[in-house]
Parts: structure tokens; C-alpha cells; sequence
């Protein structure tokens, strides 16, 4: 049983982990983003499993149920998802822009260019 | 008397039986998401990639479903398995589909990695049963809304309740974030440009002739599903931020296949950019209104004659603030992308597997 207890939170740190490894490992920058888009969504989970109560239901009051998952979290985390989108979207903007500027989004060119620039201006 | 207990017997067997199924779900979902998340480590493809982010979107919805927190399933299902995986299949087309590097230093990345996965591993020994309803989360401030707001705020949907009235500071610092966020892309996109510039954008999809024919039919009534959302949020799931998210989706539908610039004909772009700011202009003010009423910002019982009649009345002028300002914040994102395909790669309408 003890395996079922710990399971959610197992998982959302195996997610939480191949973002983590998606934005270090990776040079691109598009997909750095998508690293973190997942490294996000695995802190939701994280949040939406606190919040469960086994055996309670929704939190939309009826007098049918008693037990309810708690909503505080609910609240935090449908706010964040769409802040996330926003500040995801704000990212990409940026890549497209280093795209134009540099002709790539791959961080090692983006680093040549770069130093190739320091070392032509001295 | 025996008849009773069998009764009781099959009915705890049934309640055995759901949550045996819940849990199953649960283990079999969160293990769909797991194989998501590492195969996406491990594409190439940027545009497999794309599609495996949605797909983990999907999965974490149906996954918050699950939970009970069907509020937040709506908005993920919304934003990230659509506008975000729209907005990365635009990104994609001008940055380029293929990662052609080779990882920087796998070995020791996937070495910190482990070491911080292990860490964060031994820390959850500590962490209260999932499910548990003893857990310090459940035994706070979770029950004083679930047993008050009924009479405080006299709505069902208590997600509603805490967003709109409890935590509406909260919530508008949010929709100030993702105001911010536009004015962010807006300035690294839009103003750049010169404004004379005539970008001649092909709908990308417009070739697929059942798709349009399907799409002008489906655009109204996701159009008032929008609506309903939007003024049923009090009652069940939903409210300004899902409302705003579906109904930016049937105007990013119409721009896909009918074209930018037929777009930008159709939803005026200073309208659009004005409406973004009155949503955060709407918001602010009922605090303000609030506060000319002798209470607190963002007090909402001082609005009308009676409290509950007050709070009633401020929670459906913030959440149209907050699908005002969502809404077009989305359609701003999404044409302020689709627009610079044009202008950095004047071919990419014509090719094929574009958006």
C-alpha cells in the first residue's frame, strides 16, 4: 500500500526530472521551452494530487455530497496554467526573434556568433 | 434484517470496486504521462515534439479530471493542449522543425538529474498518504471555504468563490502577468515591424475545403459555448479564464483557414488591444468602486444592498474582466505570431505541413 501512497509524487518528480534534463541537455531553444512547459505542468500535478481526497468529489457544493477535494489549489493552479501560457508565449517570441538576429536557435552557434563579435570588435 | 445487510454488503463492494478503478486510472495515466515526458527527452523532431507536449497536456487534463479538479482540467485541456501547442507549431515554422545539435554533455546532465530525482525522492518519504484527508493541506483553509462559502457567497462551484472573491487579489495580479506577457510580445514582434509593411500570409489550411465549410459552421457555436462558460462559471466548471481561452480558439479556427490579413479585417486589431487593457481596466475598477463604497478593495458586499446580492454582482463584472482581457490576450498572441511567418520566411504559406 505504501507504494500507492508515495506513487503520485514518484511520478511527478520522474516529469519534473525530463524537464529539468530536456533544458539543461538540450541547445535548442524552442525545445528548452517545451522542457520547461513540462517541468510546469508536472508542478501542477504535484498540486492537483495534494489537493485530492479520497472519496470526496468535485468541489461544487450539493447537498447530495459531503467530502470535497480542496479547492485552494484548484484556484492557483487554473490561474497558473493560463500565466504560463502567457509567459510560454513571451518565450517563443524571444526565440523568434534570436532567430532573425542570429539565424539560428541553437545555443553553441548563438555562443560562436557571440564571441566571433567580442573578437572582431577589440 | 439480512436483507439490509446484504444490502450494505453490495454497496460497499460497488464503492470498493469505483475506487479500485480510481486508483488504476490513476496509476495508468500518471504512467501515460511519464512515457510522454521521456520520449519527448529523447525526439529529434521538434515537430513530433510539439505534438507529444500535446498530448501530455491531454493526458494531465484527464488527469485533473480525475482528481475532482474539473476547473483546472478545463483550462489545461483549453491552453495547453490547444493554444500552446498552436503557438509552438507557429514558432516552429520559423525557427526551423529539426534540432540538429547533439546534447551538451548528456552524461553529466542525466548524472544531476538522478542526483537532484533521488533527493527529491527521499524528501516525499516525509509527505502525508496521497488521498489523505489529515494531510496539513486539507485541514487549513481548504475546509473554512468548503463549509462557509455557501453562505458567505451563496454559489455552488466554490473554485469560483475563492478565485473570484476570497484570493481576487491574487487573481488580479494574474491577469496582470498575462496582460504583461502581451505587451511583452506585442513589443518584441508587433512594433518592431514597420507598419506599412504588407505581409500576404496564405491561410495555410485554406485548401482543405471540408475543413472550412465544417469550421464556419462549428465557429458560432463555439462562440456561445464561450458565452455559456463564461456566465455559467458560478454554477459548474468554468469562468472568465476557460471562456476567454475557448473563445480566443474560434478566432485563431477562422485565422487558420480563412488567413491573417482576413482576420485582421474581420476583428479590428485596436479594438483588440484596447479591450486587453479594459479587462484589467474592469477588474481594477470594482476594487476602486468598492473602496468609494466605504470597504475594502475588492470588497464586493458594499456593491449592493444586501452582501450576498453584492458579492453576485462583483464576481461576474471581474470574471468578464478576466475573459476580456484572457480572450484577446490570446488572439493578440496567436495573430502577432502567425504574422511574423510572413515576414521572416515569405515562401512558408505554400510549403506543405506548415500550421
Amino acid at each position: 500500500m505504501s507504494f500507492l501512497e508515495q506513487y503520485n509524487y514518484w511520478i511527478v518528480i520522474l516529469l519534473m526530472m525530463s524537464g529539468f534534463y530536456i533544458v539543461i541537455a538540450h541547445g535548442n531553444l524552442v525545445k528548452k521551452l517545451m522542457g520547461l512547459t513540462i517541468f510546469q505542468t508536472s508542478v501542477f500535478i504535484l498540486y492537483i494530487s495534494i489537493s485530492k481526497v479520497i472519496g470526496g468529489t468535485a468541489p461544487i457544493l450539493d447537498d447530495q455530497y459531503t467530502i470535497y477535494s480542496n479547492p485552494l489549489p484548484h484556484v492557483l493552479i487554473l490561474t497558473a496554467i493560463v500565466v504560463g501560457v502567457a509567459t510560454t508565449a513571451l518565450g517563443l517570441a524571444l526565440a523568434v526573434r534570436i532567430k532573425e538576429a542570429y539565424g539560428t536557435v541553437e545555443e553553441d552557434v548563438i555562443q560562436e556568433k557571440d564571441l566571433q563579435q567580442e573578437g572582431s570588435a577589440e | 434484517m439480512s436483507r439490509r445487510l446484504t444490502l450494505i454488503a453490495v454497496l460497499s463492494i460497488q464503492i470498493i470496486r469505483s475506487r479500485a478503478i480510481e486508483i488504476l486510472i490513476n496509476v495508468i495515466l500518471l504512467a501515460f504521462l511519464a512515457i510522454t515526458a521521456l520520449s519527448l527527452a529523447f525526439t529529434k523532431d521538434l515537430f513530433a515534439s510539439v505534438m507529444l507536449t500535446g498530448i501530455y497536456s491531454l493526458l494531465s487534463a484527464a488527469f485533473f479530471v480525475l482528481m475532482d479538479a474539473v476547473d483546472v482540467a478545463f483550462t489545461e485541456a483549453a491552453v495547453g493542449a490547444g493554444i500552446s501547442t498552436i503557438l509552438m507549431v507557429t514558432t516552429l515554422t520559423i525557427t526551423g522543425r529539426y534540432e540538429n545539435r547533439k546534447l551538451y554533455h548528456p552524461v553529466i546532465a542525466l548524472s544531476v538529474v538522478i542526483v537532484t530525482g533521488v533527493m527529491l525522492i527521499i524528501g516525499t518519504m516525509d509527505m502525508p498518504a496521497f488521498g489523505s484527508d489529515t494531510a496539513p493541506a486539507q485541514v487549513h483553509v481548504g475546509p473554512y471555504y468548503i463549509t462557509h462559502s455557501g453562505e458567505d457567497i451563496d454559489i455552488p462551484n466554490i473554485v469560483t468563490s475563492v478565485l473570484a472573491s476570497y484570493r481576487g487579489f491574487d487573481t488580479f495580479g494574474e491577469i496582470v502577468v498575462v496582460f504583461t506577457a502581451v505587451i511583452g510580445v506585442l513589443a518584441l514582434l508587433e512594433f518592431s515591424r514597420k507598419e506599412n509593411e504588407v505581409v500576404n500570409t496564405p491561410a495555410p489550411m485554406f485548401q482543405h475545403k471540408i475543413l472550412r465549410i465544417v469550421s464556419k459552421i462549428l465557429i458560432p457555436p463555439i462562440m456561445l459555448f464561450a458565452m455559456y462558460v463564461q456566465f455559467h462559471g458560478e454554477y459548474g466548471p468554468g469562468g472568465g479564464f476557460q471562456a476567454g481561452v475557448i473563445f480566443a480558439s474560434s478566432i485563431i479556427l477562422y485565422a487558420m483557414l480563412f488567413g491573417i490579413e482576413q482576420t485582421r479585417k474581420a476583428v479590428s486589431m485596436p479594438v483588440v488591444k484596447i479591450l486587453s487593457a479594459l479587462g484589467v481596466l474592469i477588474y481594477g475598477s470594482v476594487g476602486i468602486v468598492s473602496m468609494l463604497n466605504g470597504g475594502n478593495y475588492l470588497n464586493y458586499s458594499v456593491l449592493a444592498e444586501s452582501d450576498i446580492t453584492g458579492q453576485h454582482v462583483g464576481i461576474i463584472i471581474i470574471e468578464l474582466g478576466v475573459g476580456i482581457t484572457v480572450a484577446t490576450a490570446m488572439i493578440l498572441i496567436f495573430l502577432t505570431f502567425a504574422r511574423r511567418i510572413g515576414k521572416s520566411n515569405p515562401n512558408s504559406g505554400t510549403k506543405e505541413g506548415t500550421a
